[in-house]
């Protein structure tokens, strides 16, 4: 098996991994369903405070009532380790008709949906990285929203990975019938470790006719010391199906985690006028790698497609963008627009775009706009002669250069992403 | 009492495509606590760069001389200490921060300087008003506060831009790089009326400027001549009106 793993285009470098000495299962020990706040583990709560995840959320989790707020309420099926030990919100979630609970139990509520869809997207034998999955993966989420039904509530599902060399393997399906919507949160973090950690989830997602997804994702995992020692490997395959017509899929995704990042949320346009979204921050930090990008796959006419790529290197580190755009030949009148824009903090780190552009239709338009900056001295004294740090102007500066990607984000995980990156860049300058 | 700004033998040099450049040669300069001064002087002679150096950037390398800042010694501290302490520099070319909300920028700056000078920060909606009324007085449109800082801006809209910055971060000493530049004579006096509310005992500024309308509006206190990185003459206002009708080749062929 050895030797099969790796991805050899993709721009990363790690020793080889024994699959053999890997914990495919580690379940956290069983406790009776929490009644009140008080009752959750409190390591489960500090937890989530390091998550950010605001105090009535955490409530949420212990399904304590909560009055009416401005905001969207969120219900949150939190992976503790490998199994779900809670989730929220799901009696609202049941009038609407929704389905929303670990896939592990999926399995034997909703056999049939699962069996119809589940490996649909993302076959067994895709890559090596999903072919893991397929055999060993305990649980995840699955979520089903019925035709006409607009989820009531954003959905979100916190990961985290704290038990000694586990290697997590989730596996996420979403299905979106006729009409219907969702928008799905993930975020995830991981303590300090220091054993590099393997992660390869696969993320499958289903839209129906005028169905639409919004999957976002902020992905903070340890990233390994200043040294490059230690960090997530973090291989992932997240893939969507417009299947059918007008139905929309749209990717965002903030990654400023991981020891490696090797992930590409990709979206098939089957239906006809079926759109694709990508808008992607990279972060690289130290010694980190990130392999990240996107593919578009034109297949029914009128499909059009929209990538906005933001990188951002510092450090040692070393990022590269890769996507691909492939126009079938029915795909008449697809449209893509791509921008990738890559920023460098210091002169030790690198950014690399490579975009992969295959148009097999004459109709087909395809724009494709990349630009290299690095922080100017011009921007920094700028920002520091109005009183900033420099870690905050740094900050300030960076935020600016994400903004097209951090608004599409939901708005309470927009602020976090905020934070989130500032705090990854912490030392890159000076 | 040490006086309020204070130089004295002032060098700097930069390293330019390998090549060091010495460009001030022993600048002397005070200025009391209250009063606007103004330099003037050919292209070249070293003013942008006595602001930069005051101002702390880093390309510049101090060889001898001092500067001290209400008694404290200014070329020792960080450009941000610099803006707490009280330091403003309005920029000749304001840099542009794509994706920064103009107000959302303001407010940072605002709050990092309250935070340091022991003040409480302001929230979102006591800051905008603030800010609002600030750019009302400046004669700015409203949107600006909305958009990306200096980003797409006229040249007169970052100078005014520039002005608002100062207006909010309530500067005791502010450095005003050619403000005046590319202003149609409506904006010149907007620009100016804006300098002029600041003026106080607390307050004052070093104008670099080539034109006298400016001064019309601002009636320094004192005019300084800078040539070849030195100040070569001193004098009161008449002085900005000699060399606006005389040019400066005269005073140069003086000290020559």
């Amino acid at each position: 098996m050895a030797g099969h793993d790796r991805a050899k285009w993709a721009k990363v470098a790690y020793p080889p991994i024994d699959y053999q000495d890997a914990h495919y299962y580690a379940a956290p020990r069983k406790k009776p369903g929490p009644k009140s706040l008080d009752e959750v583990d409190p390591e489960l709560l500090r937890t989530y405070e390091k998550l950010g995840i605001p105090l009535h959320e955490q409530a949420l989790l212990a399904g304590v009532e909560v009055p009416e707020g401005e905001r969207m309420p969120v219900a949150v099926d939190a992976v503790f380790d490998s199994v779900s030990v809670a989730t929220t919100f799901r009696k609202t979630l049941e009038e609407a008709g929704v389905i929303f609970c670990p896939i592990s139990e999926a399995v034997k509520e909703h056999p049939d949906l699962v069996r119809k869809y589940l490996g649909t997207v993302v076959p067994a034998g895709d890559n090596f990285f999903s072919a893991l999955n397929s055999a060993v993966f305990t649980d995840g989420s699955f979520v089903y929203v019925p035709k006409g039904v607009r989820c009531p509530m954003e959905l979100s599902t916190y990961f985290r990975i704290n038990a000694k060399n586990t290697g997590q393997f989730e596996r996420t399906l979403i299905v979106v019938e006729e009409g219907a919507s969702v928008s799905y949160l993930e975020g995830c973090t991981a303590p300090m470790r220091d054993e590099n950690q393997l992660h390869a989830a696969v993320v499958e997602l289903v839209a129906m006719d005028d169905a639409s997804i919004k999957y976002s994702t902020v992905q903070n995992w340890y990233p390994g010391d200043e040294n490059g020692r230690g960090g997530i490997y973090n291989f992932v395959t997240k893939r969507g199906a417009c299947r059918g017509a007008r139905s929309k899929i749209s990717w965002t995704q903030v990654e400023t985690g991981s020891a490696i990042t090797w992930k590409y949320p990709s979206c098939i346009l089957q239906g006809e006028g079926s759109v694709g979204e990508f808008y992607s921050v990279a972060v690289t930090n130290n010694h980190q790698q990130a392999d990240t990008g996107t593919k578009m796959i034109h297949l029914g006419r009128n499909t059009r497609s929209t990538i906005i790529a933001k990188t951002i290197s510092a450090g040692r580190s070393d990022s590269t963008y890769r996507g691909l755009v492939r126009v079938q030949p029915k795909a008449s009148g697809a449209r893509n627009f791509t921008q990738c824009d890559s920023l460098l903090i210091g002169d030790q780190c690198g950014a690399h775009t490579v975009p992969y552009i295959e148009s097999r239709n004459m109709n087909a338009r395809i724009e494709h706009e990349a630009t290299t900056s690095k922080i100017s001295e011009d921007q920094l004294f700028y920002c520091r002669q109005r009183g900033l740090s420099e870690e905050d102007a740094v900050g300030l500066i960076v935020n600016g250069f994400c903004r097209d990607v951090l608004k599409e984000l939901p708005m309470e995980f927009a602020v976090e992403a905020q934070k989130l990156l500032q705090i990854s860049l912490e030392g890159s300058v000076g | 009492m040490s006086q309020f700004l204070e130089i004295s033998g002032l060098c700097a040099r930069i390293d330019a495509d390998g090549q060091e450049k010495q460009i001030l040669r022993g600048v002397d300069l005070s200025i009391p606590s209250g009063e606007v001064h103004v330099i003037m002087g050919p292209n070249g002679s070293g003013k942008s760069t006595l602001s930069y150096v005051l101002a702390g950037r880093e390309d510049y390398e101090v060889t001898a001389g001092t500067a001290t800042f209400h008694g404290q010694d200014l070329l020792a501290m960080e450009p941000e200490e610099r803006a707490a302490a009280g330091l403003f520099l309005a920029f000749q070319s304001p840099i542009e921060l794509p994706g920064v909300n103009n107000a959302n920028f303001l407010r940072t700056a605002v709050n990092a300087v309250r935070r340091a000078r022991g003040q409480e920060e302001l929230d979102a909606v006591a800051f905008l008003k603030m800010a609002r009324e600030a750019a009302k007085a400046l004669s700015m449109a409203p949107d600006m506060l909305k958009r990306n800082v200096n980003v797409g801006f006229s040249g007169g809209e970052k100078k005014r831009n520039e002005v608002l910055q100062m207006t909010l971060l309530q500067p005791t000493f502010a450095i005003l790089d050619e403000t005046d530049s590319g202003l149609d004579v409506d904006a010149l006096r907007i620009v100016a009326e804006g300098v002029n509310r600041l003026r106080a005992p607390t307050f004052s500024a070093l104008v670099i400027t080539h034109h006298q309308k400016l001064l019309d509006y601002l009636v320094p206190d004192r005019i300084h001549v800078m040539a070849r990185g030195r100040i070569i003459l001193s004098g009161g206002p008449e002085l900005a009106r000699q060399i606006d009708q005389e040019g400066y080749t005269k005073f140069l062929a003086e000290v020559a």
